[in-house]
């Protein structure tokens, strides 16, 4: 399939149309629009329960959550029905708020198999052991990690921050078109937010990958300075804006925000 | 003990080790090849078939009554039925004796091509050269093939088929062989194996000697409605140590083949044994076998079984530690497909103060196969201070699937500390979404998580094997 391929070096988008989402038969994400480029950094930002995590499951294709209405457009291929390999063939990558622990399945394992089979999509021959082996160990320096990492169990038993950090290491090896980082700064200490943060923005440096950053956090806000924020609240984006908005929000906390921002729209509509 | 180098981290392959690649798959076991022998019995059990085999093989008079008795015993003792249903499995339809029409060779150059091409495919000569102390190979009833190294010969170690071992170490066999370990009397299936067994190996390790890489035998069965009951005695003299491995597989037939094989350990004092199985047998296969250790004061015995194919199988490796501070481990794996019944688990016998057993099973069942872990605990009145945990782990790849557990425990003594824990889990939505999330396919992530489901128990295996065990787990998840 040739409209599957990734496509690197252009100015790829990924475009969310009118999205109405349902979980478990309940109505979450009530008619979403957002539009994401390469090379940028979007924040999502909004309260616990707004949809943040619903919104990022929904575009990577998680079959629980359910689109009743609306699409999701990548480079102009409607990827709405499309299974969640599909979207990970794309390039389409989540970095999980609660990734799912693989008892007895090691890291170094698991990775090998998902970038050797990333390498086969694109014809590339897959890395011997021992290659994959020093590369492994090089994107592990990377984010101050220990070399022991490698024989752990996936997510198994892991500590928040070094979920975070395995999430990280994933997207490292990947080298997704579209990064989706759903609280990957919640369980991380500093040091943690700026090892994840520094590894991004030489992420970047090698190709320019659109990054998807949903956080509460101011921190991890000006570690990776988004291009753009938008507000998201009961399921729908209620403002959208620059950095300012993210500082905003910050320096009135998101309660009050919120209560502004309707009186404001009600303001507004007299 | 085998040596660290083989005493692989699971499949986490060690860069070291990458040549070793096992390029595996289903039909490389289940093609039968055209081999004549030499003489096959009628299909069906009477006494005259229990004589003839005897005649043969020339044995000894005596080899020859404890057969007879055998087969009165079998004749009056009904079919179990408390475990699966073994209705479709008519023994008057069976081969008991198919002699492969060649002597038993220690070089592969004087083995028939045709049998040495089916040992070749399933890679024995090879793994021979590169991981192993020893091999023997057993085609339908007969050894066709022995070797041991010369160093170990030296030390006194003896390898040898079971038919030979009868007439070179009469004393011991005839102290050893169905007597206290498992004794004829024992269940329908051993005294079915002990009126017809054929072939089979015999091990001694002397006082002291600890042989450091593994002895192998590989069991085939070849032959159509054919049934194997080959006999293994191992006696691990004191503060000795071995490690045997047995691999078994067979062609796949319409009609039913039967496979009654009996294992009898003797672990003295002091001594280490490690006894590794990996049984894949076809689909026509019922696997009724039975393996029993008696272990010393001091001693150690761990067993590990990987249990694929057949139609069922019923198998409960059996410890009984009846020399204080004796130990025992357990680790199994079971795999169930479609009309499969894998009927497996332990059994432990404290019968001295101070033992300890730890029993850990795995089972995974898919296209609606059923896989039982069937198990017993016993605490003798006498043995004070026991230490035993069991546990058991099912994974269920699909809603039709089934595992049951029956973990029986007899517990006669106040100071026993006896453990279990069972565990039944699915292959979750969320792991798979998970998986796939990073580009793998649906049947990759499936086997991925059942590669770490199993993991466990493969580490615990040389590597050769752990590959092996994996590619073969991997098969059956594709269903092939
Ligand atoms: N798996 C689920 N089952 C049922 N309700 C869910 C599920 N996931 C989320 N929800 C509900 O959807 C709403 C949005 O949740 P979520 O997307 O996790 O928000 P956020 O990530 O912004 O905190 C919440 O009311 C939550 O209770
Ligand atoms: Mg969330």
């Amino acid at each position: 399939m040739e409209n599957t391929k990734q496509t690197d070096n252009k100015n790829n988008i990924l475009e969310i149309k009118d999205l109405h989402v349902e979980v478990d038969g309940k109505p979450i994400l009530h008619g979403i629009n957002l539009k994401f480029e390469s090379n940028t950094v979007h924040a999502i930002m909004g309260p616990n329960g707004s949809g943040k995590s619903t919104l990022a499951n929904a575009i990577m294709g998680n079959p629980k959550y359910k689109v009743t209405k609306g699409q999701i457009i990548y480079n102009d291929q409607d990827i709405t029905n499309s299974s969640v390999k599909e979207r990970a063939d794309l390039g389409i990558f989540l970095s999980f708020q609660y990734p799912a622990e693989v008892p007895g399945v090691t890291i170094n394992n698991f990775l090998r198999e998902a970038v050797n089979t990333k390498r086969a999509l694109q014809n590339q021959k897959p890395y011997s052991v021992i290659d994959f082996y020093k590369l492994l160990k090089e994107k592990m320096q990377l984010l101050h990690m220990d070399q022991s990492f490698r024989t752990r169990e996936l997510n198994a038993g892991f500590s928040g921050g070094e979920k975070k950090r395995s999430e990280m290491l994933q997207l490292l090896l990947l080298k997704p078109i579209f990064a989706i980082l759903d609280e990957t700064d919640s369980g991380l200490d500093v040091d943690g937010i700026k090892a994840v943060a520094d590894a991004i923005h030489l992420a970047k440096k090698d190709s320019p990958m659109g990054i998807i950053l949903i956080t509460h956090y101011e921190h991890f806000m000006r570690e990776l300075m988004p291009d753009r924020v938008s507000v998201l609240c009961n399921g729908k984006v209620i403002q959208e804006g620059s950095t300012e908005l993210a500082k905003k929000i910050q320096e009135k906390g998101f309660a009050e925000f919120i209560k502004q921002n309707e009186q404001s729209n009600k303001g507004g509509n007299q | 003990m085998p040596p660290q180098a083989t005493q692989n981290a699971g499949s986490d392959v060690d860069p070291k080790n990458q040549k070793l690649n096992f390029d595996i798959n289903r039909d490389l076991y289940d093609a039968a090849d055209n081999h004549q022998p030499k003489f096959q019995s009628k299909p069906g059990i009477n006494e005259e078939v229990v004589r003839l085999i005897s005649k043969t093989k020339n044995e000894p008079e005596w080899v020859l009554n404890k057969r007879l008795k055998s087969f009165e015993l079998f004749q009056k003792t009904p079919t179990p039925t408390w475990g699966p249903d073994l209705s479709e499995l008519d023994l008057q339809k069976i081969i008991y004796f198919i002699d492969p029409n060649t002597t038993e060779s220690t070089s592969w150059d004087d083995v028939p091509d045709e049998i040495k091409k089916t040992f070749d495919k399933l890679g024995i000569p090879e793994a021979e050269k590169k991981a192993l102390a020893g091999v023997g190979a057993q085609y339908d009833s007969g050894m066709i093939y022995h070797n041991l190294k010369k160093s170990l010969q030296d030390k006194g170690v003896i390898f040898e088929n079971m038919d030979v071992a009868i007439h070179k170490y009469p004393e011991m066999i005839k102290e050893y062989f169905m007597t206290s370990c498992v004794p004829v009397n024992d269940h329908k299936f051993v005294m079915l194996h002990a009126a017809v067994w054929s072939g089979g190996t015999f091990i001694y390790v002397p006082k002291g000697i600890k042989v450091d890489l593994p002895l192998q035998a590989y069991f085939r069965m070849n032959g159509k409605q054919g049934g194997q009951f080959e006999h293994t005695l191992i006696i691990v003299d004191e503060g000795a140590e071995l490690h045997y491995i047995e691999g078994c597989s067979s062609p796949r037939y319409q009609q039913s083949s039967l496979h009654a094989g009996c294992v009898e350990i003797f672990v003295k004092e002091n001594a280490t044994m490690r006894y590794t199985s990996i049984e894949n047998w076809s689909r026509n296969v019922y696997n009724l076998n039975t393996k029993r250790a008696l272990v010393d004061k001091n001693a150690k015995m761990i067993w590990t079984n990987g249990n694929m194919g057949s139609s069922r199988t019923m198998l409960y490796p059996c410890s009984i530690l009846r020399g204080e501070n004796a130990h025992s481990e357990s680790l199994g794996i079971a795999f169930a497909g479609s009309e499969q019944d894998q009927d497996t688990g332990s059994k432990v016998i404290h019968a001295a103060s101070n033992t300890t057993s730890i029993i850990k099973a795995k089972s995974i069942s898919k296209d609606g196969g059923i896989s039982s872990y069937r198990g017993l605990v016993k605490v003798m009145p006498n043995a004070k201070n026991i230490k035993s945990n069991v546990q058991c782990d099912a994974l269920l790849l699909d809603e039709k699937s089934v595992s049951k557990t029956f973990p029986y425990m007899k517990i006669n003594s106040p100071t026993a500390t006896v453990g279990h824990e069972a565990s039944v889990s699915k292959v979750s939505e969320e792991q798979l979404f998970y998986l796939q999330s990073r580009g793998l396919s649906e049947e990759q992530a499936t086997k991925v998580i059942v590669s770490g489901f199993i993991s466990p128990i493969v580490k615990a295996l040389p590597l050769e094997y752990a590959i092996e065990l994996n590619k073969l787990i991997e098969l059956e998840v594709q269903g092939m």
